[in-house]
């Protein structure tokens, strides 16, 4: 057991989170959760809201410690590995620092981790070509767009190489056209990378649509009710979104996303 | 051609203002005409003037001193003193505070009531301590009146941060003295400045009310004092508008910094204006 650990870059064996435990609004966040995810792996996180995504996230990511469970990041403690500086996050909001530039904003992990001014300048600059926002290094945050803000946060992310990448919605306030070429932009990034990518989203065709494993999530308590092995082949691109396997897919994620959300009603 | 029509765009934008003031002056001297106002009720704003470019004048013969331009000086050393004195220890107090949240926590509630009480009211007690003709005494006051303004905002900007931007740090394992340094001082700036800006105005206040309670002869509080018991009203005048010109520019100088230290903030705002 402790090898597999070793091995995968994320490791959770019955992870339970309670928050407020014993007073009056207890919450049990997630209960029992197994999840084991491969090096390099690109993983979705789905179901519906309150059924404690991000809580499964800042868990991995040491923003957060289990009442209960094993977990193992690259074979470490989260908060060993997030000393190791394991981690890239990107949340919901691109949370950028409105009085840096672009290009300051992406170099910000590198100037904590002690890099040298040329090479932060220079790592930078090659992450924004990445998400093609080479010609913007200079703007500040206030002065792009939404999309394009989230794009600096990814760049902000990847520039230090960090194993694993966490994603909270990243994409969740762009509209359907933006969101569709971020997802097809990340997808490169990863490939190019090899990341380990989790991945939380509302989205079910965007969770198909990116992810090798599809983990569906339940509320009250949050539980993983079944993993989505995803079939369809990489590289993908728009033209993915229009194979049988890809809705067929799409339709059976709805389905457990609706089984999980009738069982939710009928416990409440 | 852009510096001209950068500079037409700006005359636009101030036109309105300076209009204003050009016809506020106009009306008073016409209402003091044409109701025969008695000088010592308020003078006429040509008197005014008159007074002061025969001010000017004396200031700039070497032979000749300017009572008003000595106490002018004298005064805007006070404001200046105190406000550096008084908004530098907020600022410092601040920081040493936000780093044990234990300390910013017991001492706020102090610092808030301190900030209501009219602080003014010590004048006379420092000119006990001081010394009544000692700069010292204003210096005391203003810097006491600035401080705690200074103090409790730059606190607020310190520990009112975004907790996304704190995670971030987090996740980057950054030390204490980094997300000090990275983002709960940038964070401050705007805090800070708001503050400085009601303490360049509140220095400049502090150091002539101060004065009213009595000072060295060449200072602002004092020649107003005098002379308006005097019955010398034009005199008294010019030296209301010389305090407002200083507490002016004092008022300007620290925008001016605001937007060197913050670029990022006033491009906002002037995108704002454009
Ligand atoms: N800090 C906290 N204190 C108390 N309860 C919390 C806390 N964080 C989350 N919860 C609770 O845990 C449960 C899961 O929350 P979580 O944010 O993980 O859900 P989610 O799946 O990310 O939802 P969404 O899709 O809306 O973002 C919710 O019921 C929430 O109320
Ligand atoms: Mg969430």
């Amino acid at each position: 057991m402790q090898s597999a650990g070793r091995q995968s870059a994320i490791w959770a064996r019955d992870i339970n989170k309670i928050f407020n435990p014993g007073a009056e609004e207890e919450v049990i966040a997630l209960q029992g959760i197994n999840l084991t995810v491969a090096a390099g792996e690109f993983v979705s996180l789905i179901g519906p809201s309150g059924c404690g995504k991000s809580t499964l996230m800042r868990l991995i990511g040491d923003l957060t410690q289990p009442t209960s469970g094993e977990l193992l990041v690259n074979g470490k403690r989260p908060r060993q590995a997030r000393l190791d500086r394991d981690y890239g996050m990107v949340f919901q909001a691109a949370t950028l620092y409105d009085w840096r530039s672009v290009s300051k904003n992406v170099q910000l992990p590198l100037e904590i981790m002690g890099y040298a001014k040329a090479e932060r300048r220079q790592r930078a600059q090659a992450m924004l070509e990445m998400v093609e926002l080479g010609a913007f290094s200079e703007h500040y945050p206030w002065q792009l767009s939404g999309g394009m803000q989230q794009r600096v946060s990814i760049a902000r992310a990847l520039v230090f190489e960090p194993a694993v990448l966490l994603m909270d919605e990243p994409f969740g306030a762009l509209d359907e056209f933006t969101r569709e070429r971020m997802n097809l932009e990340l997808l490169r990034i990863w490939q190019r990378t090899g990341k380990t990518i989790v991945f939380v989203t509302h989205s079910i065709s965007e969770a198909v649509f990116l992810s090798k494993r599809i983990v569906v999530m339940s509320p009250r308590p949050g539980r993983i009710t079944e993993i989505v092995e995803n079939p369809l082949p990489y590289p993908r691109d728009f033209t993915t979104r229009n194979a049988p396997a890809y809705h067929a897919l799409v339709a059976k994620v709805r389905e457990l996303l609706r089984d999980a959300h009738d069982s939710d009603e009928a416990a409440g | 051609m852009t510096a001209a029509a950068s500079l037409r765009r700006r005359l636009r934008w101030y036109l309105p203002t300076i209009a204003v003031a050009i016809g506020v002056i106009l009306a008073w001297e016409f209402i003091v005409i044409s109701f025969d106002i008695q000088q010592f009720l308020l003078p006429k704003p040509s008197a005014i003037f008159a007074e002061f470019s025969q001010q000017i004048r004396l200031w700039l013969a070497p032979d000749e001193r300017s009572i008003l331009f000595e106490s002018s000086g004298a005064t805007f050393w006070e404001a200046f003193g105190g406000f550096i004195i008084g908004c530098g220890g907020g600022i410092l107090v601040a920081l040493i505070s936000s780093r044990w949240t234990i300390v910013s926590e017991a001492t706020m509630p102090f610092a808030i009531a301190a900030n209501s009480v009219p602080i003014i009211a010590f004048a006379p007690i420092m000119n006990n301590w001081f010394g009544i003709t000692n700069p010292a005494s204003k210096m005391a006051i203003v810097a006491i009146i600035v401080f705690f303004p200074t103090m409790i905002n730059t606190v607020r900007g310190l520990t009112l941060v975004d907790a996304r931007q704190l995670e971030l740090m987090r996740a980057y394992a950054a030390t204490p003295g980094e997300i000090l340094r990275k983002l709960r001082i940038p964070n401050a700036l705007p805090y800070i400045f708001s503050a400085l800006r009601v303490a360049s105005a509140l220095s400049l206040i502090g150091a002539v009310v101060a004065e009213f309670f009595g000072g060295p002869r060449a200072t602002l509080g004092v020649y107003i004092t005098q002379e308006a018991s005097a019955f010398d009203f034009a005199k008294a005048w010019t030296a209301i508008l010389m305090a407002s010109i200083i507490g002016i520019s004092f008022y300007l100088a620290v925008l001016l910094l605001e937007r060197r230290l913050m670029p990022w903030h006033a491009s906002l705002r002037g995108a704002d204006m454009a």
